[in-house]
């Protein structure tokens, strides 16, 4: 950033003895920061960390290092705060990001522990005995009725409403065609398949392209209703309506010209390069009663699919989540605090929301205080790293968690938080073709079904350790967890005992 | 996460501890309704003596209340004299009691500091029961629910019609002899002798559990007792995190009394089949009801093992864990069934069974009451 | 009518005694202590229930017990035999090194757990989880051969051994239950007929029998036949197959380094 008195934030060196001149570099960054004269020449101004160009160097003659320019240190004034000031003073207006929060605020997963089972009730071996994951998100009737008949004795008298069928708790987050290539939604599409679990549209709507995989797709229908016609509604297992996001809760979605090729053009139904405004809020959803409106005019219009209402994690998440399962929704996916976005002012992805794990708590427990927990599935979502969160996600009461983060880490991201300027390096957040080439679907699903296929074999190991062999047994069972260094408020809000009790 | 039964606690040092059933059980049922002495199933706890510790032993017998068998049979157990008249209190305001009187026991040194023992034969008072609108059976839940959840020093261990329940901190034969159970007769008898891992002095802790006529006896210990106890709750049963077996008691309840299916299907959804399992069932109609029975009520799926043997006074079920991790055994001979943990308990009491045999994983062996009202 | 098992030796000297209500404790030290007196052969009546019987015995006596045994019969056993003219139950021969126990009837679940010698014989059916984690070293080879059917989880773990199937029985449900071999990483399982695909472990293969196993089998069941008063008339070698692990490290892929 030329002129603007910062010192960059990181510094780029080149070994020239090792470097064999062949311009991979220059070629593979995608934010400029080479440029090759007589020789190799970084600036270091431009460079995001990305690391697409250690990874490519053929000598690994590139290191990155933090600049080490020194700071009076300042534990209430931190150099990031200086430096948004420096660019706000030097350009107005809000300062944009992406990915999510990278603000040192408590993690409550990081806070849990997971029990185990020893003498008074085995533990099983994952490794020779069944263990189930499999998951059904939508309405489940709080009872069944069966009358006489068939060929064992009893049949069913009241069916199950639609279900969607996902063999693991797991599924991939949307991620909207426009702030990511068409290539990370193949590889998503494409993995969700073979993984027997479902990826979401985002708000961009549905490529043509990927209609074929349409049992494994949920397709959103946003504020902007980018793409949503009688087809695409059709075109996949479920409906989501987009409430609000985690990582920006409250305002809406801005895609800049720049993203707004041919192909993003036409699978959103805009002229291409004009900007792409989600608004803030659905402006045929005012109140609760709206969206009850809006969810059965949905469900008439696709034959009553399951419905999902994706909200932020904001303070009265609890009594939101029981209006919206009154409203008719069949699923509740919950984004936290610290999900990840593809463009967000910072101010409001670092500062608003609250994280998915006390939503989750809360949400679960005044739903079943009022007795309606089996109107809906609960997803969280919002900075799952591991599958040790999942684990936990689950034992708090969610029936799947989803993904954004981790699947593009998977792919190659490095969270450098630079995807609002399309420059990623990767090919994921970007729609130029000479980046968005770099990503190779098949590639990018077998790295998916890779990091999938791991956490659900270690999920499969907690559950062993934990003595059960259906994930149902988990499943809100929070008798299975206990807290560590957390303040004793936030213990009961959990409803988990302390470690120890 | 609050105990709700304060004072009861104190009395007797328990803490919060969710206590693990490890245990033994012996069981057996007259199909055609013929009486048998009490004796029987103490001699078939004895030879199983050594899966106890003798912190915990319990029988309950059904059809043992002939001359009041239209009226529900309370079991107290009370902390002290105070406790005794706050809960009469409580009763006379909910129940017209026919009949009340100490329940016979025998002094003996193996059983040590008794609470005071009462028992009542009553029915719900009409007016209660018009006002609430109530089906007497849910005005007797929700009156044992609140006793023991907000009168102090009480506890009521059996609520059902010409049944009982009997248990005590103890070997199962000590308490059979300090309740004198020899001297009651019945068509259906279950026992247990417990070996807890943690403080045990409440009786109100030993096996069997009870709701209204369900007795269960159980062996093994409830992994998913946390989600189980949640789900309970929004049906309006209080789960007191002492023992694991009531949500075994209360899930019965829930589902084979008030939402009326059939038993075979309540054990389907306990020891709900694997899913490879029902992706194979070829019959598309058996695989629909098995995927929703398990897509309903996953939060009912009991895991961890378990053996359990459940008396009602329409007969007696075994039911064992989906991977068989706690051990089953069914006998038979002319109309009598046994179940028991092991097969020298049948063969103390049944020398020349017609058949003995181990049931599968997650299928239920099943007795029943020919003919009784 | 008892039958003397074992080889003769020099000089019987044979006793009953009567178990009848005896205290399992009581009973094993009666036991240990006849030994000691020198008899070779031990005759149990009237038991039934009684636990830990013929438990870390190392010395070639005959016991034969009337009754029903209670849990744990001959564990950590090494030397005697021990003949059961009746059912049995849970955890026969659990951890035994040598020796042979006959079961004239069922066995319970957990059957040989950890067995590294000796031979356990079942004529009828047996439960769950049997043979787990049996293990031969060099000449110590253990054996189980049961009559009727057995539950799931069988032969679970095996690392080494032999375990024999027949399948008799009038019932119709098939000889193994589910996960049979699950985790098997050693020894050699025969079953009269091949279980279906689906009930085996992902780590079992099947194989047909070789000149050896056949010769290896005959042996077996002739001995099993006598001792178990089995009608081995029907029953042919030529129906038997082999279930032997696909791997050693059955496991290898599962982690990331």
């Amino acid at each position: 950033m030329p002129g603007t008195m910062i010192p960059s934030e990181f510094v780029v060196n080149i070994d020239q003895e090792r470097c064999r001149r062949c311009k991979r570099c220059v070629l593979n960054c995608g934010f400029g920061a080479f440029e090759f004269k007589d020789r190799t020449v970084a600036d270091s101004s431009k460079c995001v960390a990305c690391h697409r160009c250690v990874v490519f160097c053929p000598e690994e003659a590139i290191t990155i290092a933090s600049n080490p320019l020194a700071f009076r240190e300042n534990p209430s004034w931190n150099v990031d705060l200086r430096k948004s000031i420096w660019r706000q003073a030097a350009t107005p207006g809000m300062i944009l990001t992406g990915m999510g929060t990278d603000l040192p605020w408590l993690n409550v997963f990081d806070h849990l522990l997971i029990d185990a089972c020893q003498v008074t009730n085995p533990s099983i071996d994952p490794l020779r005995e069944p263990m189930e994951l499999r998951t059904y998100l939508g309405r489940k009737p709080d009872r069944l009725e069966v009358e006489p008949g068939g060929n064992n004795g009893f049949r069913l008298k009241n069916k199950v409403s639609n279900n969607i069928k996902l063999e693991i708790p797991i599924m991939f987050s949307g991620m909207s065609y426009g702030s990511v290539s068409l290539n990370v939604h193949r590889a998503l599409a494409i993995a969700a398949e073979r993984l027997g679990t479902v990826m979401n549209t985002g708000e961009g709507g549905l490529h043509r392209e990927l209609y074929p995989y349409a049992d494994h797709i949920i397709v959103q229908c946003a504020s902007g209703r980018f793409g949503v016609h009688s087809e695409y509604l059709n075109a996949g297992v479920a409906v989501e309506i987009k409430i609000g996001q985690g990582a920006k809760p409250g305002i809406g979605g801005h895609l800049p010209g720049e993203k707004i090729g041919r192909e993003v053009s036409s699978t959103r139904m805009i002229p291409a390069g004009t900007d792409a405004l989600s608004p803030a809020p659905h402006h045929d959803i005012y109140s609760i009663e709206d969206l009850r409106q809006l969810i059965y005019a949905l469900k008439e219009a696709t034959g009553y699919k399951p419905i999902s209402v994706k909200i932020a994690t904001v303070h009265n998440v609890a009594a939101i989540a029981s209006g919206v399962a009154r409203a008719g929704a069949d699923i509740i996916y919950l984004d936290g605090f610290r999900g990840g976005t593809g463009a967000s002012p910072a101010v409001i992805r670092d500062h608003v929301g609250i994280p998915v794990e006390i939503a989750l708590a809360v949400v679960d427990q005044q739903l079943r205080k009022e007795g309606i927990r089996n109107l809906v599935s609960i997803i969280a979502a919002g900075g799952i790293r591991s599958s040790a969160d999942v684990a936990k996600a689950i034992a708090l009461g969610a029936d799947a968690v989803g993904i954004g983060t981790a699947a593009l880490v998977a792919m190659g991201c490095r969270i450098c938080q630079k995807c609002y300027t399309g420059n990623c390096s990767w090919g994921l957040a970007t729609q130029k073709p000479e980046l968005t080439g770099r990503l190779d679907p098949d590639w990018g699903a077998e790295r998916l079904v890779n990091l999938v296929n791991s956490w659900s074999t270690e999920l499969k190991e907690i559950l062993g350790a934990l003595g059960v062999n259906a994930v149902e047994s988990l499943r809100g069972n929070r008798e299975r967890l206990r807290s560590l260094g957390l303040d004793a408020t936030t213990t009961e809000i959990l409803d988990v005992m302390p470690a120890g009790r | 996460m609050t105990l709700e039964f304060g004072d009861l606690y104190r009395k007797w040092e328990v803490d919060g501890f969710k206590v693990p059933s490890a245990c033994g059980l012996s069981g057996f049922i007259s199909q055609d309704g013929h009486l048998t002495g009490g004796e029987v199933i103490i001699d078939s706890m004895k030879v199983i003596r050594d899966r106890g510790n003798g912190l915990g032993g319990g029988f309950a017998g059904y059809g043992i209340y002939p001359e009041h068998k239209e009226h529900y049979a309370l079991h107290i157990m009370f902390e002290d004299e105070e406790g005794k008249s706050r809960c009469e209190e409580f009763l006379e305001d909910s129940l017209e009691v026919e009949f009340s009187e100490e329940m016979p026991t025998k002094p003996i040194p193996q059983i040590q500091d008794p609470p005071i023992l009462w028992r009542y034969f009553g029915v719900p008072r009409r007016e209660k029961l018009a006002a609430d609108e109530l089906g007497s059976d849910d005005f007797m839940v929700r009156l044992v629910m609140n006793i023991n959840t907000t009168v102090p020093g009480t506890f009521v261990f059996s609520s059902g019609k010409n049944m009982g329940v009997f248990k005590a901190v103890g070997f199962a034969e000590d308490v059979g002899e300090f309740f004198k159970i020899p001297d009651y007769s019945a068509h259906t008898w279950i026992g247990h002798g417990r070996f807890p891992t943690n403080t045990p002095g409440w009786w109100g802790g030993a096996h069997p559990f009870n709701i209204l006529d369900w007795a269960v006896v159980h062996n093994g210990e409830i992994s998913s007792y946390g989600i189980n106890k949640r789900y309970l709750e929004m049906f309006g049963y209080h789960c007191t995190l002492l023992t694991d077996t009531e949500v075994m008691a209360y899930l019965f309840d829930l589902l084979v009394r008030k939402q009326g299916l059939p038993l075979s299907i309540a054990c389907k959804i306990l020891a709900a089949p694997f899913w490879d399992d029902i992706d194979e069932e070829k019959d598309q109609q058996e695989k629909e009801l098995l995927e929703s029975l398990r897509i309903t009520y996953g939060s009912a799926l009991v895991n961890g093992p378990f053996a359990v043997i459940v008396g009602h006074s329409r007969g007696m079920v075994g039911l064992n864990d989906r991977i068989k991790l706690r051990p089953l055994v069914a006998a038979c001979k002319d109309d009598l069934l046994y179940v028991s943990s092991e097969e020298s308990a049948i063969r103390e009491i049944c020398p020349r069974p017609d058949r003995v045999w181990a049931p599968p994983a997650g299928q239920p062996v099943v007795g029943e009451l020919k003919g009784a009202a | 009518m008892a039958k003397t098992i074992t080889e003769r030796e020099p000089e019987l000297k044979s006793v009953a005694v009567d178990a009848k209500g005896v205290y399992y404790r009581d009973l094993n030290s009666r036991v240990r202590e006849l030994i000691s007196e020198g008899y070779t052969e031990i005759v149990l009546d009237g038991v039934n229930g009684q636990r830990y019987i013929g438990d870390g015995l190392t010395d070639k006596v005959n016991i034969i017990i009337n009754g029903v045994p209670g849990n744990d019969l001959g564990a950590f056993m090494d030397g005697p035999t021990i003949t059961v003219n009746e059912n049995a139950q849970d955890g026969v021969g659990n951890t035994m090194n040598s020796g042979k126990i006959v079961i004239r009837g069922h066995a319970g679940d957990v059957i040989g757990y950890a067995m590294r010698g000796g031979k356990i014989f079942v004529s009828g059916d047996v439960g769950y989880r049997i043979g787990i984690h049996m293990k031969s070293y060099k000449e110590q080879v253990p054996i189980i051969v049961a009559g009727g059917k057995a539950g799931d989880f069988f032969g679970e773990y095996m690392a080494g051994g032999v375990v024999v199937l027949l399948g008799l029985g009038e019932d119709d449900r098939p000889m193994v239950g589910r996960y049979a071999g699950t985790g098997m990483h050693g020894g050699t399982i025969y079953t009269r007929g091949e279980p279906g695909q689906h009930l085996l472990g992902q780590e079992v293969s099947v194989f047909s029998l070789e000149d050896d196993d056949k010769k290896l089998l005959e042996g077996i069941l002739a001995e099993f036949f006598e001792d178990a008063l089995v009608d081995g008339s029907g029953i042919d070698v030529n129906d038997f197959v082999k279930l032997r692990p696909s791997s050693l490290r059955p496991y290898g892929s599962k982690y990331v380094y």
